[in-house]
């Protein structure tokens, strides 16, 4: 049985058809259309699904869309700001922080969760924010450096 | 994931209802919070209902209250929720700190420590599709010969998992109820009675009747002078559950202590109270002595498992640990 999901997605009031049961991942990326988003486990443990549901990071891959009605959703695809790459992408870019580049979505979420809230964080809140994160290519330390400087640019951009 | 209905109910009367008739018509109706433990055994078919009954589209069941005696926390109440409650962090420290060690962060902001308290073994054999084991009605407990490294030290049999949640000792130390709603009405029981051992019901981790669902939980604003510790040892630094855990909630008055919990985790079906440990303290000074002998008391009795003969040594100096750290 479908059900009528009125949500802003991205920004945009989106208005979807879509049955309760499907799972929030599967509907971004078989039914919206926005693969950005990825699988890499099902089951709660890589966090590459990750995405914004009201302001929060959570596993696309365990939430069912019927929990969207009314929701603010944010994917990987809303991150930019306009045509321009978020200053955590660019990091990630300049510093190495993707190589197969599967996890990066959901490292590049949680570092914005986290930077969102804390502008200046250490090396240790930056390891435990993408704490429920796994990438299988870097070894994680170009990762944290390209958050590191991704909040130092920010913060500099502040000032500017 | 094998299909099924989803049912978006508006009340828990509701919810009550439909699963009270579900269980008549012998269909298989399961409640879901957050779904992310639920939806895990959905996708590797270890639990398959036809229907699922969404609590989340239910006003008012999330929610932290701070009443003049208890915290009234309400079932669909999110984990990170209860980890930054700033009244919680000022009474109950421990119990936001136990909060947010549980899972991952996204897990935490999905979900609800009514799930939390009611999630299903995170043992690897029930977990697989390939083990029919004991707990889910098949003949035997594939833990007993096989790799049992993180499985039980006390009260196994004739199943031998550990609870998962990391909610549940600190909710226990602190002496926390539990409202449940029924067909029958509601009720309010200590959470420690919520518990059931294998040898009772090896199919089932708690008392939760046909139509039963957790409301909400109280937990009591602790006694002056009364301070816990909330301690997880897991195998990886990032998230992963616990391996061993303790909760010790201890009340001191003049140097002694007066009363007290000392609860583990990790280490039994049920969060496990060690009473003998908790007597011997009482009228005593927590120093390096009497918590090495409060965990040496604590252990006695304990029955490891083939893999598991570390859990013994890693639980009493946990214990110790705890105790220095709650004085
Ligand atoms: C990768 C991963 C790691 C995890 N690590 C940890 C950990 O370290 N520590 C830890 O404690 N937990 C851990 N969990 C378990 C769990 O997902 C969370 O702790 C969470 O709090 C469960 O809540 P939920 O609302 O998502 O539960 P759901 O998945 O919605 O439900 C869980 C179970 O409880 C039942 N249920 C839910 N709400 C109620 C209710 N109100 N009344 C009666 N029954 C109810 C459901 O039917 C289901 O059987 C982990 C899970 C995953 C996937
Ligand atoms: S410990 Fe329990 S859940 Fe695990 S195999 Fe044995 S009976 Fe099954
Ligand atoms: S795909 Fe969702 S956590 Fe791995
Ligand atoms: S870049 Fe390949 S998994 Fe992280």
């Amino acid at each position: 049985m479908k059900k009528k999901i009125q949500l802003t997605l991205n920004g945009k009031k989106t208005i979807l058809e879509a049955p309760a049961h499907r799972l929030l991942l599967d509907l971004l990326r078989d039914e919206i259309g926005l693969t950005g988003t990825k699988e890499g486990c099902g089951t709660g443990d890589c966090g590459a699904c990750t995405v914004f549901l009201n302001g929060k990071p959570v596993n696309s891959c365990l939430i069912l869309s019927g929990e969207l009605d009314g929701a603010e959703l944010v994917t990987i695809e809303g991150l930019k700001i306009g045509p321009e790459l978020h200053p955590i992408q660019k990091a990630f870019i300049q510093d190495g922080g993707a190589q197969c580049g599967y996890c990066t979505p959901g490292m590049l979420m949680m570092a914005k969760a986290l930077l969102d809230e804390n502008p200046n964080p250490t090396e240790e809140e930056i390891r435990f924010a993408l704490s429920g994160n796994l990438c299988r290519c870097t070894g994680y330390a170009k990762i944290i450096q390209a958050v590191q400087d991704a909040a130092k640019e920010i913060r500099q951009a502040a000032r500017r | 994931m094998k299909s099924f209905e989803n049912i978006d109910v508006k009340s828990v009367k509701e919810a009550v209802g439909l699963l009270q008739r579900f269980h008549n018509e012998k269909k298989s109706a399961a409640v879901v919070g957050g779904g992310s433990e639920l939806l895990q055994l959905m996708k590797d078919r270890v639990a398959t209902p036809d229907y699922l009954i969404n609590l989340k589209t239910i006003p008012g069941l999330s929610y932290i209250k701070e009443e003049r005696s208890a915290f009234r926390i309400g079932a669909l109440t999110t984990l990170t929720e209860i980890e930054e409650h700033k009244g919680v962090q000022e009474k109950l420290l421990f119990l936001s700190q136990a909060a947010g060690e549980a899972a991952s962060p996204q897990i935490r902001n999905a979900g609800t420590i009514g799930g939390n308290i009611c999630q299903r073994p995170f043992c690897w054999y029930f977990r697989s599709a390939n083990f029919t084991c004991l707990r889910k009605g098949g003949e035997i407990c594939y833990a007993v010969a096989g790799d049992n490294r993180y499985h039980a030290i006390f009260g196994g049999g004739p199943s031998y998992i550990v609870h998962p949640s990391d909610m549940a000792p600190p909710l226990v130390a602190v002496g926390a109820q539990l409202k449940i709603a029924g067909p029958a009405g509601e009720k309010v029981i200590p959470l420690e009675k919520f518990f059931v051992l294998p040898q009772v019901n090896h199919t089932r981790e708690n008392i939760l009747g046909p139509g039963e669902i957790v409301t909400e939980i109280q937990v009591p604003h602790p006694k002056a002078g009364t301070k816990g510790f909330y301690h997880k040892v897991r195998e990886r630094l990032a998230w992963d559950h616990a391996i061993v855990s303790v909760s010790t909630v201890l009340q001191t008055q003049g140097g002694a202590v007066r009363e007290g919990r000392v609860v583990l985790g990790g280490v039994a079906p049920t969060p496990w109270r060690v009473p003998k440990a908790e007597q011997f303290l009482r009228g005593k000074k927590v120093d390096e002595n009497t918590a090495q002998k409060a965990g040496e008391i604590a252990l006695e009795g304990a029955r490891p498992m083939k893999d598991n003969i570390y859990k013994v040594a890693l639980a009493k100096s946990l214990i110790q640990r705890a105790l220095l750290a709650s004085v």
